[in-house]
């Protein structure tokens, strides 16, 4: 297999989009990335998307963002894989590249949430749980945290307020990011007031209902110099599913799939977590953002909180998670979000991040994008070349 | 309307039947057609009892919209007397009366209304267990 | 003519349950709404049950049926009848007993069927039951009077509609705790209560309410049931009487010769109000309850429209090794949280979206 890089980065600000439809939002995000590579065309296109059919009447987006992107004859593929499609798809470029089928390949996240009613777009997300075993009863993604997050609490001893530390800091970064949904500071009383979702979740644990496309062009390392783009090395793109059900696992607060595809990464990169730079968490919801840090041997079982607590985590800590506000601060447009991760921690090993939010001495930085309620992650570490 | 899966799982929602692995042993809920614990496909149906004590719990204030109707409601994952946790919708329960380790025991409740004119879906949930 | 109804077959109930839901509406929270609590000193009962937003008639049969079942520990799949007596089954059209005989695991080998009789639902379903199985047409049959009994806003049936009733297994004699010593059915058209098809909410027919419906045909069915089996008041260690009120089966039972301890058990309007079809029975069962073997008890139910059925039973000493098989009446009568009107106008659909 050959080793891949990233030569090229788009995205489009995230918002609610409502004049743009997909096909613009993921052409907008997929043409930055191709002249960001200095690149003329692609081989091949991995569109990364969970909800374009219930929410926007629109499948097969592999050939219809080919073809609105002026490629109307290469191979296009949707990859799905709920809130993990976005890594999930940047994931099948990397190995067509890597096999040597593809000599230059995109991967795209794209999605729009607000074509319709937000209700209607809870239901359609409620669809990456069992639907028949946890949706249909009456369970929210919402729900489904809420539960990990209660027991989180219980075993370890946290209250509501030891949480405060994830969103507080996703909107800290998040002001600094032109792209992000929320540009502005929140404080711990806010967090505390915030109304209630899924107790003991509330609105401020919860990242948002937004639209938004990201994308990524890869070519084989040793190609790098074809292109006038910055390359970053994928030293790293694995991925491992857990059962469906939260309920099927063996412990519910242990992210299986996050261990599983995190110790695959290390040892793909040849690394050590205490190597990372900087981290681009999943924080769809506080909870995760903890049990994502945890499962990454990052920190012992419980202790996120704490580290979070101690300012471990901040842009001048010791391991910077969430650098561009996460999916709390940035916004999370579910097929998207993981090339997002991957565009931001692209941006941070070329030095490019905007001053407030550029970590010192970038080596390694490492996203990890969780569908569901953690039955798919995908996590992925680029290095300094 | 989604009768085919309502008529589907009767005997789940109804009568708690998941499978017991006749290799191994472990038993499941849901009903699997390969075991996961030993990749068998020799499973028997198995009903659960419907006793269990709570492993977590939540209050919905926020709910997906056929569900909307019904808030503020509780749900919980309940830990059953044979092993596995199930999902399930709390009843006859205030958001300040659950915790963590309490006896709760399987009712049949509405789950909800599919509209004014669709099947009324029936189904388990667990209530705190009655003193005698 | 012999008036009595008998089996051919000696026949009785093998097992007994009651349900009734966790929540109670004073009758000083619809006083205090509707009338300023003028009325406070003649509220026709304390506090009524009120379903859970997620119970009907259907959830509710289920679990007193439950409780029957492991009263009579026969194995479901000998019922051969489930009938379910109510005036608010939650379909119009589909029977109540097929639902409530899959989850109970009585299905396929089975008639399921609805009954309505306003408040006689359940006793009618006893006496179908009765003759079901004394007729030899099959071992056991499920009888069941239950009811979420819904009163208009404002109106004196607001006080009092209330949600709750009991279930029975009837089977042969030699199994049972409470013998069938014989019944009677008195029935006339009389329309002092009735609800339209599409209607939400019953309507009465001016005072027809006491004296010609509920007293005259209470009256009627007790009385030619004890001619009938040469029985005298004296001979009864419980009666219970169909209860829409604490007014009425008290008046009923002085009228009738009975003294206050042998209604006391069985009388629980007071603290759960008019179960409509699960009234009676659901008294019924709190007698079984308290019961000794060799206890004779008479069950009388009063159906709008208008009819009443009524029971002698003689209890048997099996009735000492179930009972602790299921909760008692009485856990359920005081496993109660009080909510207020607002919560009890939301779960009972009493606000109108559109």
């Amino acid at each position: 297999m050959r080793q891949t890089a990233i030569i090229g980065i788009g995205q489009t600000p995230v918002r609610e989009h409502w004049d743009y439809p997909i096909r613009q939002l993921a052409v907008q995000a997929l043409w930055a990335a191709i002249k960001d590579a200095g690149a003329k065309h692609i081989e091949g296109l991995f569109v990364g998307n969970m909800l374009s059919g219930a929410l926007a009447e629109q499948e097969h987006l592999g050939a219809l963002i080919a073809d609105y992107a002026g490629f109307p004859c290469i191979e296009a593929v949707k990859v799905e894989a709920a809130c993990a499609s976005g890594a999930a798809a940047v994931r099948q470029a990397v190995l067509a590249v890597a096999s040597g089928h593809l000599e230059i390949a995109a991967a795209v996240g794209v999605e729009k949430l607000t074509e319709f009613s937000g209700k209607f777009s809870g239901k359609a997300l409620a669809t990456a749980a069992d639907a028949d075993y946890e949706a249909s009863i009456g369970l929210s993604f919402a729900a489904l945290n809420a539960l990990m997050m209660q027991r989180y609490m219980y075993e370890y001893g946290y209250s509501k307020e030891d949480f405060a530390p994830f969103p507080v800091l996703a909107h800290q970064n998040a002001q600094y990011n032109p792209n992000a949904m929320f540009r502005y500071p929140i404080t711990k009383e806010q967090y505390l007031k915030a109304k209630p979702i899924a107790d003991p979740i509330n609105l401020l644990d919860s990242s948002p209902i937004s639209d938004g496309a990201a994308a990524l062009v890869i070519v084989p390392l040793k190609n790098i110099q074809s292109f006038g783009g910055s390359a970053v090395k994928i030293s790293a793109c694995e991925i491992a599913t857990d059962t469906i059900g939260l309920d099927n696992r063996e412990n519910p607060i242990v992210l299986k799939a996050a261990q599983k595809s995190a110790q695959a990464a290390y040892k793909t990169a040849g690394i050590q977590p205490r190597d990372i730079s900087l981290f681009e968490a999943h924080d769809a919801f506080s909870i995760i953002t903890a049990l994502s840090v945890e499962a990454s041997g990052f920190a012992n079982a419980g202790k996120a909180p704490k580290l979070a607590a101690d300012g471990v985590f901040n842009i001048n800590g010791r391991l910077p998670i969430s650098t561009f506000g996460g999916l709390k601060g940035r916004g999370h447009p579910v097929g998207a979000t993981g090339v997002y991760q991957l565009v931001e921690a692209a941006k941070q090993v070329r030095g490019t991040a905007p001053d407030k939010l550029q970590v010192d001495d970038v080596r390694l930085a490492m996203t990890q994008n969780i569908g569901g309620s953690g039955a798919t992650v995908v996590t992925s570490i680029l290095e300094k070349i | 309307m989604d009768i085919p899966r309502y008529w589907r799982l009767r005997n789940q929602r109804y009568r708690l039947e998941g499978t017991e692995c006749i290799e191994c042993g472990q038993r499941n809920f849901p009903p699997r057609c390969i075991c996961p614990h030993c990749k068998s496909d020799s499973l028997k149906s198995f009903r659960f009892s419907g006793r269990g004590t709570v492993y977590s719990f939540s209050t919905i204030y926020q709910a997906l919209d056929t569900f909307d109707k019904d808030i503020p409601y509780s749900i919980a994952l309940v830990k059953l007397d044979e092993g596995p946790l199930i999902t399930t919708q709390l009843a006859d329960v205030g958001p300040d009366e659950i915790q963590i380790g309490q006896p709760v025991e399987m009712v049949i409740r509405k789950i909800y209304e599919d509209g004014e004119n669709g099947p009324i879906q029936y189904g388990y949930k667990f209530r705190p267990a009655l003193k005698e | 003519m012999s008036k009595i109804m008998k089996p051919i077959r000696k026949t009785g109930i093998i097992g007994y349950g009651a349900y009734i839901p966790k929540y109670r509406l004073p009758a000083s929270e619809i006083s205090n709404l509707w009338r300023d609590g003028q009325d406070k000193d003649f509220l026709p009962i304390k506090q009524k049950s009120v379903p859970g937003p997620d119970e009907d008639t259907i959830t509710m049969s289920i679990e007193a049926s439950q409780n029957a079942l492991k009263r009579a520990g026969t194995d479901p799949q000998k019922i051969r009848a489930v009938w379910v007596g109510s005036e608010s089954h939650p379909y119009a059209v589909k029977p109540s007993g097929t639902v409530v005989s899959q989850i109970l695991g009585i299905v396929p080998d089975t008639v399921a069927g609805d009954f309505e009789f306003a408040c006689k639902a359940g006793t009618e379903a006893i006496q179908a039951a009765t003759a079901f199985v004394g007729s030899g047409m099959g071992e056991y049959a499920l009888a069941v009077g239950m009811d979420t009994a819904q009163g208009k806003p404002g109106d004196a049936l607001e006080y009092t509609a209330a949600a709750g009733g009991a279930a029975f297994i009837m089977g042969p004699a030699e199994e049972a705790v409470a013998v069938l010593e014989g019944s009677y059915s008195y029935v006339t058209d009389t329309p002092d209560f009735f609800r339209r098809a599409h209607q939400k909410y019953p309507e009465h027919g001016n005072r027809f309410t006491g004296d010609l419906a509920y007293f005259h045909h209470i009256f009627n069915a007790v009385t030619t049931l004890m001619e009938e089996l040469n029985l005298q008041t004296s001979d009864f260690a419980q009666a219970v009487f169909h209860q829409p009120n604490v007014k009425f089966p008290r008046k009923k039972a002085k009228d009738l010769n009975f003294t206050a301890k042998q209604i006391k058990e069985g009388l629980l309007v007071d603290f759960v109000g008019n179960t409509y079809a699960g009234a009676s029975v659901l008294g019924f069962t709190a007698a079984l309850d308290k019961a000794n073997p060799g206890d004779r008890i008479l069950l009388a139910s009063f159906g709008s429209g208008a009819g009443s059925d009524a029971f002698s039973f003689i209890v048997t000493d099996k009735i000492e090794k179930v009972r602790d098989r299921a909760p008692s009446t009485r856990s359920y009568v005081h496993r109660e949280e009080k909510i207020e009107y607002a919560r009890y106008a939301r779960w009972r659909n009493k606000i109108v979206m559109h």
